[in-house]
This record gives structure tokens, C-alpha cells and sequence, in this order.
């Protein structure tokens, strides 16, 4: 047998098998966005709570420019030799990304700043798409990142979330929150384990 | 072997057993905090499991929607009945890429399916990904939990380990520095890979895609690099749609690590351009579990190892001692549907306590199940001899009322007057690692008859 035949027979065998004696069907509940979930009264202030809590850092500027003085002065933005980002007048990139065919290239950015859409409050996750960057592995690959989002885009829980965004639209997107971190060694927290050490989170007020 | 001498093992060494005990309890007390600070927590629960119901109902379905929503994206869709089926499958097509290496983040469907050993006789390296699978692969040994692969490892052993075979330092046993010389190894690993290899946490029907969460950023790290992606998973893994995975997401790290989420939740529609993505359905036993309208839900499981970290057995007896690669509660209903002859110890490594009950996210009834698996394990007739014989003896008992009382009072006066030697020695197993409670005066019996005497007392002034 070709493998394509096996695979369809494998197929039906199965659905044969799962319709045998299914259940009586019961009915999926109505989990509209509006809730009522948990709010926050303020959402930025939790999200940046939950952030601290996770490892991470959140930064509220007035615009750009004042993201761009306080990443300057940033230890690991000053440590990295190869930086990278794809938001204009924030930091500079030390490689140019369009020229990069093989995300191999990638594997030593220091430091990357990119592109969130919005930040979620209840677990302080960003949003991000590989619209925004040409290489997925940028989200994963820098040994430090950051996120920026329009200050105004905070949500307060997942539903929210969910709502508002389109997941079948993109090839990758997801939640980011914190930098990437482990607990496999007798249960201490080690940030920094595959993915990024450090996350920053820049709020940005007029964008 | 079976779980009770297993478990015996462990527990002779005392110092490890308890630690093993706290260190699981901690996770246990974070994942209460966390579902504290949820005030809507237990509707969540309630709608995860009213999806997960409604999924398996209307399986077939959703699996054809998930497949034409899929295949439309661009991914590839296969169909595995065994996992020796699913093996091939996934050998075949590294073979067509002519792999020579591979990532892999953790998936305890591999595992089931034993792939590791099968990559590696045919001569494709395997690197697990995830840190606390690495450790036990490094090992050589199965994992001891789901979601912490390597809780029964001090960090002395780990460094020992990381020592020979990552040259660290000797000696050296500092979790950061050997998760630091771990993420150079590793990182190492995901720049040679040729293809990665994941588990998937939920398949959308409504969109054909998939997601994986993890916390280290392993799984994305292993697939955004090489250009296969292969994603294996058993057929439970489907949820209908997207707003769905709001209800998941809130509840997954929250019950299992105690985390508001996990740091990456990633969302995989399609492959990158020039790139492959394979999507693996396995069947492996499942569809009969459908079909069993006791043990269904029990494949509503999302794998947050609540229910372990929970279990008074389970923390105290150690992972291993499950012989089954998915090991605690869960694992004592899951193992021996599979296989009931080989585990028919595990639903007895149980007090039915219900903890476990209480802490699943998608309201398994876990312990009801337990209990029902060894009325089915006590209808294959596989339940021991000495077991038997002692149920039927309590069960004489516990039928006459007058011969349980006798033996109350009995039992209530010899912790009272006997001498300590009399009830601590070595055949009262009992009185092994406890003390006994001091006894009551009077039985639950008299107790309650008193009360009910002083209630209807006509000159009792509350009335
Ligand atoms: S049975 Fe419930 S608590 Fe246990 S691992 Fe599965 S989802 Fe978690």
C-alpha cells in the first residue's frame, strides 16, 4: 500500500471506530467575550504587577523617542553587539533582517526589540504575529527582547483577547509572557532558559 | 512489577521521600493561590469540561473539520491507528528529508508511543528539549511527571550528570549554573536540528491550527529553525474553536505550575514559506475509550498534573513507581484501560481521598473512576488473592453490626490500656510511620445517639 492509501484507510478506520457509539451529544457553552470575566480596575497597573511577577518589566513612556533614550541606557541593550529591531526610532539593528534568508543567521542577536499588539491584563501576555517580523525565531532566539505595544491596548482576561484577534490569519502568533524561564532543577526558578533572559515592555502613550 | 513494592523503594529512603512530598505540595499551594485569584475559577471549570464533553461527542466531526481546516492551510494530516503506525509515520517522513537530527519538546504521546527508541535504532539522533527532559534522558530514564519531568532528582544528582556529560564543573550543583550550561548545550542541539518535533496542547477545529505551550520556549525555538515541523497528537487534543482556548489557557498553567500563564503559547497556522508542518492523529486505544461510557471523560485530560502533585500517594511514592508514562491519578485510569493486566496495582494506589477531583480543571471525576476501574479489574478477575481474601474478611465484618461494634470497643480499649510494644511492631504496618490517634470514649454510634437524645429533650431551652 502507498503511504497515501494507508493514511486514508488509517483515517477511516478511525472515524469508524470514534462513531461506534458516541455519546449523546451535550452543548457548548456561550463564552461571549464581554464575560462576565474577570475586569480589573485598572489593567495596565496589573498587567505590569503580573509582568513583575513573571520576570519581566514594564516601561511606560510618553512616545518613540522616550523608549528609545531608556533602552540606551539599558545594561543589556549596552552589553549586545548584535541588535536588531523593527520598530523605526527605537534602538538600531546591527544587521539588516530583509537580507537574511536562513533564520540560522539569527543565532546570536543579543537583543531584539519587536513588535506586540496588545497586552493582556490578568497574565501579562503580548500578543505577536510573524506579520511583524520576517523570521519567526526572533521571538525565541535573542538572548534579551523587548515588546512594544500602544499604551492603550491592554485587555483585561483571555476572552477580551480572543476576541479581537484573528489566530487563523497568521502562519505563527501567540502569547508572550516574561522572559522564558525553568524550574526543572528541585523546583528553583531559573530565568532564561531557551528563549529571551530579560523582557522589557514598553508602553508607548502617542504611537 | 507492581506499585506497592515500588513504592516501598521509595520510600526507604526517608529524607528523599519527604522531600519529594514538600516539593510537590509547593506546587500544589501556588496552583491554590493562583485559582484563588480567579473569581470565575470554577466556571471556567465547568465550561472546559462542558467542551471537552461536547468535543467527544461530536468527535468525528470536528476531526473532519480540523482536517479540511488544515489540510487548506497547507499543513500535511496524518492518520496513525497504533503507535507503531504513528512511528512510522513520523520515521518516513524525516526519512524523506533525509533527517539526521532532530529537537523535541515534550509530548507524552512520544512518549506512549516509545518514538525516542524507535528514532534512534533507526539511526536519527533525538535530543529532548524541554530541561527536565533532558536531565532524565540523559539519565536514561523515563520521566517521573508530566509536567516536571525530573521533581525526583536532586539537584546534586543533576549536576553529577550535567558533570559527565556536559563537563561542568564537579561537584558544582547550583540550578542556575546548570540550567546556564544546559541552554549552551541545547542551543547547540537547535542550530544542527533538521527537524523539530512537538506534542500539541489544543487542535482548533474552527481554524485547522494547533498550540503548544511551554515555558522555556523549547518547542518554538525547535521548530523555528530546521524545516520540518512534526506535530504529534492524540485525537482528544481537539477543541471546536478559537474562543475556546481562553477558557484552556486561563486554566492549564494556573493548575499546573501555579502560573498565570505559560511564557509562550504559541499558535501554529501553516508552515513557513519554503517550509513543512505535519500534523500526526493518533488514535492508539482512544477511540474504545469513547465507546466506554465509564472511563470517557477521562480523556478530557489537558495533562496539567494537578491531580499528581496533589495525590497523597503520588507525592509519596514517587512517579517512577507508576511504571506508566502517565503516572499518578490519572495515570491509574489511562494505564491500565491500555493494558489492565500489566497495571492492575494502580487504581488500588489510592485512598479515594478525591483531592484529585477537586484540583482537575476540566472536573474529571477522578476518583470515582479509580473506583470503578477496580470493580472492572475485580471483573477480569485480576485483582490478588490476598486482597480479595481481605475485602471479603472486613465485608463479614462491616455485614454484622454486632461483630463490628464488639470489635470497636475492642479496638477503642486496647489503644487505651495496651503497652506501646503491643501496637507498634512489626505486624501492624499501621503503626509503622504514624502514631495512632488517641482513642474515644465512646463510638460514632453512641455519639450520635446521644445527641439525637438531647435534641428532642422537651426541656431543652432552645426549642
Ligand atoms: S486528570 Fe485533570 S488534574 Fe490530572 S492531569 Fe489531567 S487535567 Fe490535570
Amino acid at each position: 500500500m502507498s503511504s497515501a492509501s494507508k493514511n486514508s484507510a488509517a483515517r477511516e478506520a478511525i472515524l469508524r471506530r470514534v462513531r461506534a457509539a458516541l455519546p449523546q451529544s451535550t452543548p457548548l457553552p456561550e463564552l461571549p467575550a464581554s464575560g462576565p470575566w474577570q475586569t480589573f480596575e485598572d489593567p495596565t497597573t496589573r498587567f505590569r504587577e503580573v509582568l513583575e511577577s513573571v520576570g519581566g518589566l514594564m516601561v511606560r513612556v510618553p512616545d518613540v523617542g522616550a523608549a528609545d533614550a531608556w533602552l540606551r541606557d539599558f545594561e543589556p541593550w549596552k552589553k549586545s553587539a548584535t541588535r536588531l529591531t523593527v520598530i523605526p526610532g527605537l534602538g538600531d539593528s546591527t544587521l539588516d533582517l530583509n537580507s537574511i534568508d536562513d533564520p540560522h543567521a539569527l543565532e546570536h542577536v543579543g537583543f531584539a526589540v519587536l513588535k506586540g499588539h496588545f497586552g493582556v491584563a490578568e497574565n501579562a501576555a503580548v500578543w505577536v504575529t510573524d506579520a511583524d517580523v520576517r523570521h519567526r525565531v526572533l521571538y525565541f532566539i535573542p538572548q534579551h527582547m523587548a515588546l512594544a505595544i500602544p499604551a492603550s491596548q491592554i485587555v483585561n482576561n483571555m476572552h477580551e483577547a480572543y476576541g479581537r484577534i484573528q489566530v487563523g490569519g497568521y502562519p505563527f502568533s501567540g502569547f508572550i509572557s516574561g522572559p522564558s524561564k525553568t524550574a526543572d532543577i528541585e523546583q528553583s526558578l531559573v530565568i532564561g532558559a531557551h528563549g529571551a533572559r530579560s523582557l522589557v515592555v514598553f508602553l508607548i502613550e502617542e504611537w | 512489577m507492581s506499585h506497592p513494592p515500588l513504592a516501598a523503594e521509595f520510600t526507604a529512603n526517608r529524607s528523599r521521600a519527604h522531600w519529594h512530598d514538600k516539593a510537590l505540595w509547593f506546587v500544589r499551594e501556588k496552583r491554590d493561590r493562583m485559582a484563588n485569584s480567579v473569581p470565575e475559577w470554577e466556571q471556567l471549570r465547568e465550561h472546559a469540561s462542558a467542551i471537552k464533553m461536547h468535543t467527544v461527542s461530536q468527535l468525528p466531526l470536528y476531526l473532519e473539520q480540523f482536517e479540511r481546516n488544515a489540510l487548506a492551510l497547507g499543513v500535511h494530516v496524518h492518520w496513525a491507528e497504533t503507535a507503531e503506525d504513528h512511528n512510522r509515520i513520523v520515521l518516513e517522513i524525516l526519512q524523506r528529508h533525509s533527517v539526521k537530527r532532530i529537537v523535541k519538546s515534550k509530548s507524552m504521546l512520544t512518549e506512549e508511543c516509545h518514538l525516542n527508541p524507535f528514532l534512534e535504532k533507526n539511526g536519527i539522533e533525538v535530543v529532548d528539549t524541554d530541561l527536565g527532559e533532558r536531565i532524565v534522558q540523559l539519565r536514561n530514564e523515563p520521566p517521573s511527571h508530566i509536567v516536571l519531568p525530573a521533581i525526583h532528582i536532586r539537584k546534586e544528582e543533576v549536576g553529577e550528570c550535567f558533570h559527565e556529560h556536559l563537563g561542568t564543573e564537579k561537584g558544582a550543583s547550583d540550578p542556575a549554573y546548570l540550567t546556564e550550561a544546559a541552554r549552551g548545550h541545547l542551543r547547540q542541539k537547535f542550530c544542527q536540528a533538521d527537524a523539530g518535533i512537538t506534542g500539541v496542547n489544543f487542535a482548533i477545529a474552527e481554524t485547522g491550527g494547533i498550540v503548544v505551550c511551554t515555558n522555556e520556549g523549547n518547542a518554538d525555538l525547535g521548530v523555528s529553525l530546521p524545516k520540518v515541523h512534526i506535530a504529534c497528537m492524540g485525537i482528544e487534543k481537539l477543541i471546536p474553536r478559537v474562543s475556546d482556548l481562553a477558557v484552556f489557557l486561563r486554566l492549564l498553567a494556573r493548575s499546573a505550575t501555579g502560573q498565570p500563564i505559560t511564557t509562550y503559547s504559541s499558535h501554529f497556522h501553516g508552515p513557513r514559506p519554503g517550509c513543512e508542518l505535519h500534523v500526526v492523529l493518533v488514535d492508539d486505544g482512544r477511540s474504545g475509550i469513547i465507546q466506554s461510557s465509564e472511563f470517557r471523560r477521562s480523556l478530557s485530560c489537558i495533562r496539567c498534573g494537578a491531580c499528581m502533585n496533589t495525590c497523597p500517594v503520588y507525592r509519596r511514592s514517587g512517579g517512577h513507581s507508576y511504571e506508566s508514562t502517565v503516572p499518578g491519578p490519572i495515570g491509574s485510569i489511562l494505564a491500565p484501560l491500555k493494558d489492565s493486566e500489566k497495571h492492575s496495582s494502580l487504581p488500588f494506589a489510592c485512598s479515594l481521598c478525591g483531592s484529585c477531583t477537586d484540583v482537575c480543571p476540566v472536573k474529571i471525576d477522578l476518583h470515582h473512576q479509580l473506583l470503578a476501574m477496580r470493580g472492572l479489574l475485580g471483573q477480569r478477575r485480576l485483582i490478588a488473592t490476598s486482597k480479595k481474601l481481605s475485602m471479603k474478611f472486613v465485608a463479614g465484618i462491616m455485614k454484622r453490626t454486632w461483630l463490628f461494634n464488639l470489635l470497636g470497643k475492642f479496638a477503642r480499649l486496647s489503644l487505651r490500656v495496651l503497652p506501646r510494644f503491643a501496637i507498634y511492631h512489626r505486624f501492624n504496618p499501621w503503626g509503622r510511620q504514624r502514631e495512632l490517634p488517641e482513642a474515644p470514649a465512646k463510638s460514632f454510634r453512641q455519639m450520635y445517639a446521644d445527641r439525637k437524645s438531647t435534641a428532642s429533650n422537651p426541656g431543652d431551652k432552645s426549642k
